[in-house]
């Protein structure tokens, strides 16, 4: 980084910085003048949505932080006192709270395009693979933070899903304990939580880093798929992508102030606000919604596979729901390799493109299946064989679809360059609403 | 124009999850029904008359069993009492307080910096008391239940007779409201039972409306002024949005 060739800058304070240490020829290349696709929709706004949520997190909950006791006796009152007594504290944890939602949002629509529009193909596998592992750490930050509130969710989802790694053989019992840093969820758990909970953002923080500047070897994806062939086909970052960039931040920033002043508990449950309790268990232990896809492929796995004629189970329903689980985002870090399709954009892979999308549709319907109890029926079919046929649809499009339209699927012709394709397009319709 | 609508059909059923209150927990319950509140909607502010009725129903009914502990007698000045009120009512409360300069504990009239006494010193106390079933510090139930205001009001005016098949203990009641349809709490609300100084009805209905009234403020105090704010914000974030997408199509006039 810097090592390269310096730009001149007018300013004597800024040149004189530079030549001892070249963030302003950093930040003049990478956000300045960085070539980028000329023909992106707004689907690409959510990296920096992404980006700006991330950095909201961490300032609230750092200001959180500075007002709460991670305690089994204290802590569900200290949460009431931020939101009663602390001078706006109320805002920040409201912020906190639906930010954390808002953050996933962001983070779903940002996976959802890099599916769509084939972001993770050569050569962009190891900046796709990072932004697996920031989910994987977003999701474990998430989770984790949800317990510190210590109300009945929060115990009783902390106490459900630490459970899950003793289905894990031999050392599950072990990692269990280590987690709970005793043999039940309680003040341990709580403690250790809270410092990983500070910990992890910054974490996250580092692999964006890398996500980032993986992002920069490659550049960017576009729409179309196709590789930029010359200045004719980009846009300097600056100004045409900071100022579409800060548009759209603005108004994904309108729905989450909607969410945090006038609908901040809509995304939450009740039980949550009950202070947590070990003798009382809810009746419908439910995770956050950002998780509900997920909690239903656990849930469908509800049989043992056992030998055939014999009484032995290899794996059981509980370590079978476990696999599935992980795994249904662990087929995500070899996506590059199950689609092989030369062709990137959906757009120009119908089979795929409607493949893709009926996967959409299937992950929701998940997350519907997970927020209902586990004997709920829809128009009289148990919801959990509908689940199980759901999360079969799952595995199956990624681990057989996928790598059977990567051979036959013959797709359409693609474009010769971004700006030809741009050019058509202006000519056909000469309305503005083809700002894509 | 038809393709591009694909997508967003796909997306609709995740909005639709998303506004849909998620899993009900023991479905056997009863659904509150909607009711009017002065609080509803982005402009919706608390009645002060009605949070002053439900405030005397909340202490001459509720606060028999129910505590309220993380409401102090300061935050009344909310409901439109002024300080020489606050300190009135604060003074009807005797609290514990020391230990003194000998370490003894006493007893002190209450102060508007003071929580709301509980009825029982602790936990047990209070299941002792009350048959073996708890009675829920009142401060947060709003917010701990689903729909809340409108749950409260369903359950203080939804006890009903038993159906013929159900069997009920001694100290047991039948409410469809209540997950398990069975309350331990006696119908607490009977028509005429607190005297309203002020024109309202003294009915059960009326009680149940402006005591759930007052409990929905005690769980979210700051309300008024989050809607409040949350104009201000909302018209910020708009007209910040409008120039910046003028900003982009000027920029961007250039390349379209």
């Amino acid at each position: 980084m810097g090592s390269g060739q310096r730009e001149q800058f007018d300013n004597p304070v800024i040149e004189w910085v530079d030549s001892r240490l070249p963030v302003f020829t950093l930040m003049q290349r990478e956000y300045g003048v960085f070539p980028t696709p000329r023909n992106f929709n707004y689907f690409w706004n959510f990296g920096a949505i992404a980006m700006v949520m991330l950095i909201l997190m961490i300032v609230t909950g750092i200001v959180l932080a500075m007002h709460y006791t991670a305690d089994v006796e204290k802590s569900f009152s200290a949460v009431e006192r931020i939101m009663r007594e602390v001078n706006g504290g109320w805002l920040i944890r409201y912020m906190h709270m639906n930010g954390a939602s808002f953050f996933f949002i962001a983070v779903y629509i940002h996976i959802f395009r890099g599916m769509y529009y084939g972001s993770y193909k050569k050569p962009r596998e190891l900046l796709w693979i990072l932004g697996v592992v920031i989910f994987l750490l977003m999701m474990a930050t998430a989770f984790i933070g949800y317990v510190l509130p210590w109300g009945q969710m929060s115990l009783w989802g902390a106490t459900v899903i630490t459970n899950l790694f003793s289905a894990i053989p031999l050392v599950g019992d072990s990692i269990v304990t280590l987690l709970w840093g005793g043999f039940s969820v309680d003040n341990p758990t709580l403690t250790r939580f809270f410092a990983l909970h500070y910990l992890l953002p910054f974490v996250i923080f580092a692999v964006v880093f890398l996500h980032v500047w993986a992002l920069h070897v490659t550049g960017s994806n576009n729409p179309l798929g196709i590789d930029t062939k010359g200045p004719q086909d980009t846009l300097p970052f600056h100004p045409y992508y900071t100022m579409k960039d800060t548009f759209g931040i603005l108004v994904f920033l309108i729905f989450f102030a909607i969410a945090v002043f006038y609908f901040p508990n809509a995304l939450g449950h009740p039980d949550n606000y009950i202070p947590a309790d070990p003798l009382v268990t809810p009746a419908h232990i439910v995770p956050e919604w950002y998780f509900l896809p997920f909690y239903a492929i656990l849930r469908a796995i509800t049989f043992d596979i056992s030998i055939p004629f014999t009484e032995i189970t290899i794996i059981s329903a509980k370590l079978g729901g476990v696999i599935a689980m992980f795994g249904s985002i662990g087929l995500w870090f070899i996506l590059p390799w199950l689609d092989s399709h030369p062709i990137r954009s959906a757009r120009f892979r119908p089979l795929y493109r409607t493949f893709l999308l009926i996967l959409l549709a299937d992950f929701v319907f998940l997350g519907y299946v997970g927020s209902q109890s586990a004997d709920a029926t829809l128009f009289g079919i148990p919801l959990s064989l509908l689940g199980l046929i759901a999360t079969a649809y799952y595995f199956i499009y990624f681990i057989a679809i996928l790598p059977w339209l990567s051979r036959n699927e013959k797709g359409r012709d693609l474009p010769n360059s971004i700006h030809e394709a741009v050019l058509e397009k202006e000519n056909k319709k000469m309305s503005p609403e083809a700002a894509e | 124009m038809i393709k591009r609508l694909i997508p967003v059909l796909a997306v609709l059923p995740l909005l639709l999850i998303m506004v849909v209150p998620q899993a009900e927990a023991a479905g056997d319950q009863k659904t509150a029904p909607h009711q009017h509140w002065h609080f509803s909607g982005p402009f919706g502010t608390y009645d002060r008359d009605a949070l002053q009725r439900g405030y005397l129903v909340y202490r001459q009914v509720c606060s028999a069993c129910h505590s309220m502990k993380r409401v102090a007698f300061r935050n009344l000045s909310d409901m439109g009492y002024n300080e020489a009120q606050i300190k009135a009512i604060a003074s009807e409360y005797n609290v514990a307080d020391g230990p003194d300069e000998e370490g003894e504990m006493f007893d002190r009239p209450a102060r508007p910096s003071d929580y709301f006494p509980s009825p029982f010193p602790n936990k047990n106390a209070a299941k002792a008391a009350n048959g073996g079933a708890y009675p829920p510090d009142l401060s947060l139930i709003t917010k701990a239940r689903h729909h809340g205001a409108d749950y409260i009001y369903a359950l203080l005016t939804g006890y009903e007779e038993p159906p013929e098949d159900k069997k009920l203990l001694a100290g047991q009641y039948y409410n469809p409201y209540m997950a398990g349809h069975v309350i331990a709490m006696a119908p607490p609300l009977s028509d005429g039972m607190v005297a309203y100084s002020d024109e309202s009805p003294m009915t059960t209905e009326q009680y149940a409306k402006d005591v759930s009234e007052f409990l929905a403020w005690a769980a979210e105090p700051e309300m008024e002024r989050r809607k409040q704010l949350g104009i201000q914000v909302l018209l910020f974030l708009a007209a910040f949005a409008a120039i910046m997408y003028g900003i982009k199509k000027k920029i961007w006039s250039d390349v379209h």
